[in-house]
């Protein structure tokens, strides 16, 4: 029954007949299939040694004692604790409900730490800071969380970004460049904002003003910035790295008292600019985008922009801005690359970080802050692949290093079920 | 508010949409503009509200110039627009669709949308609206959400309102309920531009008349003329409104429906127990508000739905469970209910449409090469036969207006011999010129001999051309009825009261 009506999304029209529809199988069937593998494989199967993981660094104001996991029997107890979560879920859908928001996060997150103690049980030194993981896996998943947010800013108000890779990289050389020409990393930090934002402006024009194909353009764009940055960091960076590439890191800027809490003390409260920029920006994104009069227009911009317009507001104008607004945020994200992580340039520095920021915002659904969670997982995937590599485990190193592909790979393919995009996403407005 | 057109014209290319128009709308008044689909009101009523700019002349708010450069202009000024297609956010809610634009602001531009929910509630509350400022716009049914588009101009403070097409997508219920609140808001002052070429309902709402025809005004009509004079006025020729058919002359029953169910895939019974037949030589019309089961009884007799049980024979063999292929084949021809979705490939071109079921039967094909040249002069034939408006047979089928794709639809299916006719929504968004045309030819199928089933949710149609009349509500069949059925009576069981007074349904 298609034709009922001529509005965008006609509602279902046949509701004059339909009763109450069951809730879908797919998350107690995921639930259920991953706890029996956790089970199995963790809990019986699991390996005989016993896992420690350390809570507190030297340096921190209290001292948290170890934490001590045999590995079978934890694997068991969480195997079991998974097994709890996913039978409640059935339980749900038996009685036609649906599961609620915050069980697959609980899931996955129990699902993770059960997988953590069994490869760590597995492994030849049985070892690892559970403070430095996580750590390490926030300051991984900064430039992800930069980056995602650039696509929400530009999806949100209709422009697909695929070229958040580029914008990345392109602030990744700048921030090297000017922070090394200028002495400061703080000015090296503005000006790849400015980078990230003069890729996405390509892109803007092209999309908005041209109506070229956006997927197109962005790819386009990726391979226009790894060029540009291969060749300059050739020509130019390689033969006087001391002139050019020596840019100098941003200052970590400890915030007192409070940076010396376990673990989330350096999470929190350790950072350079760029990081606490991070928390920034995924708060002011979130209120301003859900919260404001800005973020109202961006969204119907993204939704149904011909309503937009036909309420006053410029609908190609908010998509250009907000579409540079992303780039620079983009940009800052690439600055983390070459300004905090190491202290210069090379070749390809973003890695298809870029991409995985896309995955992120996907996975995120759209939203600041399911992009930022998001990215977080994934930079826990980077994380791990490289602290396993370090302590041994008994799984092959490709198959960690391909880690946080499969956990992209899986997030995006729906594990908590189909999200949908801002409807206009990737369609250019053309009056009339 | 007064406003005044004086002049415009509105040209895309060498193509004049609107050319030298007058309008005067006094305040408190509904003003009608009449007119077939692309006479031009939707462009006129375009370029007033600031989204096209007027190649010439100009627009007078009480006697003073205005020029809007953008909607935000027109809005200001006090004009409000509801559109044929709405301007609606769907997954905002009622609250966010009607701030946008509008938007209330505490200090740093963060939103205030409790301010705007009070509002709604206050119009709510006035003219009897029951919208929850709280609810999804893509939840709610399509009457509602043009009183969101009509609530949306009010907030506004809207003096003049334009209403474009407002029925077009209203069950009758919801017409009569809004012709109620547009009679309303006039005796509160509001002008109401109301665009239609229904004539009914222009007639029963309108104070003043205008009827413009390609682009030009015919000239204004009390809404006291007759309907004739009217529909003369916006075609540009006399045409004949009641359609002469003699009466039925049913033969053989040779279309037999018996318990036909159909389950939605989520379990849901869509078409509960119909049973029914149909005659050679008669025409059933089935009526009922859009979704109620219209749709897939007929999907299910042409074999494109699945979970259906039951029987439908034709010529005494069981069709049901027959691939859809082969069901045409036995001879049923079917106009769908959406042409663009079902009844044409948009992108083809006219002649190829008119053999979407036949390319691959001589002469259109010989082994597996086709043959162009004869798709060509089949196509020249039926475009003349049909009267079908396209600068060649070569032309893409999705660029003939509405009513010229519904006859390209038609001529195909017509183009066999049928052992039965099934039409849904025959003349939906079809120009009254070609409703009158299209109806002929139906009554023609009949006379020949073919058992006819026409489904459809005007009712001023269904009663136009049924010989019988089947009432569908909720999946099931309330009744069968005599074609003289009065108005009232189909009314009542279009919403489930059976012709003896029962109450049918849930």
């Amino acid at each position: 029954m298609s034709a009922a009506t001529t509005a965008p999304r006609p509602p279902a029209s046949g509701s004059a007949i339909a009763t109450a529809e069951r809730p879908p199988l797919k998350v107690p069937i995921a639930l259920s299939t991953l706890s029996l593998i956790a089970l199995v494989f963790f809990g019986l199967l699991g390996p005989g040694q016993t896992a420690e993981m350390r809570i507190s660094d030297p340096g921190d104001a209290w001292m948290l004692p170890d934490l001590l996991i045999p590995g079978q029997a934890g694997g068991i107890v969480l195997g079991v604790l998974l097994l709890a979560m996913a039978a409640y879920s059935v339980y749900l859908w038996t009685r036609g409900e649906r599961s609620p928001k915050w069980l697959p996060i609980v899931f996955t997150a129990v699902f993770v730490f059960a997988l953590l103690v069994w490869i760590v049980a597995g492994a030849r030194q049985p070892s690892i800071s559970l403070a430095g993981l996580i750590a390490g896996s926030v300051t991984l998943a900064v430039p992800l969380v930069f980056g995602s947010l650039s696509g929400v800013l530009c999806e949100r108000v209709g422009v697909i970004n695929i070229a958040i890779e580029g914008q990345l990289l392109g602030g990744a050389f700048t921030a090297a460049l000017v922070a090394t020409i200028t002495g400061s990393p703080y000015i090296g930090l503005l000006a790849a904002a400015g980078a990230g934002a003069l890729v996405s402006m390509v892109l803007a024009v092209f999309s908005i003003k041209y109506l070229v194909n956006q997927i197109i353009v962005g790819v386009v764009l990726n391979v226009l910035v790894s060029g540009l940055t291969g060749f300059l960091f050739g020509t130019l960076m390689v033969p006087n790295k001391a002139q050019f590439n020596t840019p100098g890191r941003l200052d970590i800027l400890p915030i007192p008292l409070l940076a010396d809490i376990p673990i989330i003390g350096p999470i929190l409260f350790r950072q350079s600019i760029a990081g606490y920029l991070m928390y920034i920006a995924v708060a002011v994104v979130w209120f301003a985008l859900f919260k404001t009069r800005w973020g109202l227009r961006v969204r119907a911009v993204g939704e149904h922009p011909q309503a937009a317009d036909t309420l006053g507001v410029n609908v190609n104008a908010t998509r250009f801005w907000n579409v540079t607004l992303g780039g620079a945020i983009a940009g800052i994200g690439g600055a983390i690359f070459t300004l905090v992580t190491i202290d210069s340039f090379t070749k390809e520095i973003s890695g298809g970080r870029g991409f995985i920021a896309l995955a992120a915002l996907i996975f995120g659904r759209w939203n600041p802050i399911g992009a930022f969670l998001a990215s977080l997982l994934f930079g826990f995937a980077y994380n791990l692949q490289s602290i396993l590599g370090i302590i041994g485990t008994p799984v092959p190193s490709q198959f960690m290093a391909m880690l946080p592909y499969l956990v992209t790979i899986f997030a995006v393919a729906g594990v908590v079920g189909r999200s949908r995009p801002p409807a206009a996403s990737g369609i250019p407005y053309v009056k009339g | 508010m007064k406003l005044e057109l004086k002049g415009i014209s509105k040209a895309f290319g060498t193509f004049y949409a609107n050319q030298d128009i007058d309008l005067v709308v006094e305040p408190g008044q509904i003003h009608c503009l009449l007119g077939e689909n692309g006479a031009g009101k939707s462009t006129l009523m375009n370029v007033l509200y600031g989204l096209y700019e007027p190649t010439a002349g100009q627009i007078l708010l009480d006697g003073r110039p205005v020029n809007f450069r953008g909607p935000g202009d027109a809005m200001a000024a006090g004009i409000g627009m509801v559109h044929q297609h709405f301007m609606l956010v769907p997954v905002f809610t009622v609250a966010e669709n009607v701030a946008l634009g509008a938007e209330t602001t505490t200090f740093g531009g963060v939103l205030s949308i409790e301010e705007t929910r009070k509002k709604i509630r206050e119009i709510s509350a006035q003219y009897g609206f029951h919208v929850d400022p709280d609810a999804l716009v893509e939840d709610l049914p399509v009457g509602v959400q043009q009183r969101v588009e009509i609530i949306k101009a009010l907030v506004r403070k809207a003096k003049v309102l334009i209403l474009d097409e407002p029925t077009a997508v209203l069950t009758p219920q919801e017409t009569d309920e809004l012709l109620d609140i547009m009679r309303q808001l006039r005796d509160g002052g509001t002008s109401i531009v109301f665009i239609s070429h229904k004539l009914r309902e222009v007639k029963a709402v309108s104070d003043v008349i205008t009827v413009i025809r390609r682009g030009r005004v015919v000239g204004d009509a009390p809404p006291t003329a007759p309907t004739t004079e009217l529909a003369s006025m916006m075609v540009g020729r006399p045409v004949s409104l009641t359609l002469n058919k003699d009466p039925a002359a049913p033969r053989e029953t040779t279309f037999v429906v018996t318990d036909l169910t159909v389950r939605a895939p989520n379990g849901t019974t869509v078409v509960d127990g119909i049973s029914f037949d149909i005659a050679q030589g008669e025409i059933l019309a089935v009526a009922g508000v859009q979704g109620n089961g219209q749709t897939e009884l007929t999907e299910a007799i042409l074999g494109i739905q699945e979970h259906v049980t039951g029987s439908v024979t034709l010529d005494g063999k069981e069709l049901l469970g027959l691939p859809v292929k082969d069901v045409l084949g036995a001879g049923v021809g079917f106009v769908p209910e959406d042409r663009s979705v079902d009844g044409l490939v948009g992108p083809f071109s006219v002649a190829e449409n008119l053999v979407l079921d036949l390319y691959d039967k001589a002469p259109f094909a010989n082994g597996i090469s086709m043959n162009p040249s004869k798709v060509h002069e089949h196509a020249r034939t039926k475009i003349e036969e049909f009267d079908i408006r396209t600068p060649s047979p070569n032309a893409a089928a999705g660029t003939l207006s509405g009513g010229n794709q519904q006859k390209v639809v038609m001529a195909r299916e017509l183009s066999r011999p049928l052992r039965l006719f099934i039409a849904s929504q025959p003349t939906r968004g079809v120009d009254v010129g070609s409703i009158e045309f299209l109806h002929r030819r139906i009554v023609a199928e009949r006379d020949v001999g073919t058992p006819v089933m026409i489904i459809s949710t005007e009712l001023d149609e269904v009663m136009e051309l049924a010989d019988r009349i089947a009432v569908l509500y909720k999946g099931k069949l309330v009744g069968i009825v005599p074609s003289g059925t009065p108005r009232d009576t189909l009314g009542l069981m279009m919403a489930g009261v059976g012709p003896e007074g029962g109450h049918h349904g849930h």
